[in-house]
């Protein structure tokens, strides 16, 4: 008996939830950085499924582009958190309440 | 489907832990585990590409990345005594909610896949897992969306750069 469609995509549902779980509950910046790349590879994990389902190439195709995506966010995002981090010396996201200072 | 058990309960479990630790070093390396399981996950989809890229990208690239701001920071674990200093209304309901959010959302996704019905065989037919193809795919058909990510990369360096510098040349 091998794994089947549903199986990756329940698996997918519950990594994207638990990311999701991440961004809302936690209170460092990194933290939920890391729990949005645990939803970016849920995603990824259900294209690849779809992809070897529909059997095209495809859907490794846009995972490559969306691991591009994340490196660029992750960079930008934890230069952003370096920036904050020197004003702020907190990585609470409670703390950052004005846009200018 | 042993093997998609364990790498599943890897991911899921290394995940969870992932957003219940306090020290962010850990976080990170518990993400890498995660990685690693969906990396297997990969390989039994017949896509190695993908594995080996997670591998060397994901794990090897981005958590690197990571983990050299966390220690760059000299990060704090959770500040625990700011959340008293907070307005009660604001503490501890809202994440409470978000968390209650989450798991619906869980349900909610469950419910509609096996409603769904669809495919419920082992996959048809025949996995492209070659490089060359898709390679070939990536420099022919989507040569355009590889130019822009090129590009993409190039800005997000710039920026990078810039943001993290930005206050060194000021003081």
């Amino acid at each position: 008996m091998t794994p089947t469609l549903n199986d990756y995509l329940i698996l997918s549902a519950v990594l994207f939830a638990i990311g999701t779980a991440g961004v809302f509950v936690r209170r460092n910046l990194i933290t939920i950085l890391l729990s949005v790349e645990i939803m970016l590879n849920a995603v990824n994990l259900s294209f690849v499924a779809f992809g070897r389902s529909l059997g095209t190439a495809d859907g490794q195709i846009i995972v490559f582009f969306v691991m591009t995506v994340a490196a660029a966010e992750a960079a930008v995002g934890l230069a952003i958190v370096i920036g904050l981090f020197r004003h702020r010396e907190s990585l609470n996201p409670d703390t950052f309440t004005s846009l200018k200072w | 489907m042993t093997l998609f058990y364990l790498f599943a309960a890897v991911a899921v479990i290394a995940s969870l832990l992932v957003i219940a630790q306090r020290n962010p070093i850990y976080s990170v390396l518990l993400l890498i585990a995660s990685f690693g399981a969906l990396s297997g996950l990969y390989v039994m989809l017949d896509a190695p590409f993908v594995a080996v890229t997670q591998i060397i990208v994901y794990a090897g690239a981005i958590m690197v990345l990571f983990l050299f701001v966390v220690m760059l920071l000299h990060a704090p674990a959770e500040e625990t005594e700011h959340d008293e200093k907070i307005h009660p209304l604001r503490r501890a309901g809202p994440m409470r909610f978000g968390a209650a959010l989450a798991a619906a959302l869980v349900v909610e996704l469950l419910w509609a896949l096996t409603r769904a019905g669809g495919e419920t065989g082992p996959f048809p037919g025949a996995a492209v897992s070659s490089v060359r193809a898709i390679g070939r795919a990536l420099f022919t058909e989507y040569a355009f969306q590889f130019e822009v990510t090129s590009i993409l990369i190039l800005v997000a360096m710039v920026g990078a750069v810039v943001l993290a510098k930005r206050e060194a040349a000021k003081s």
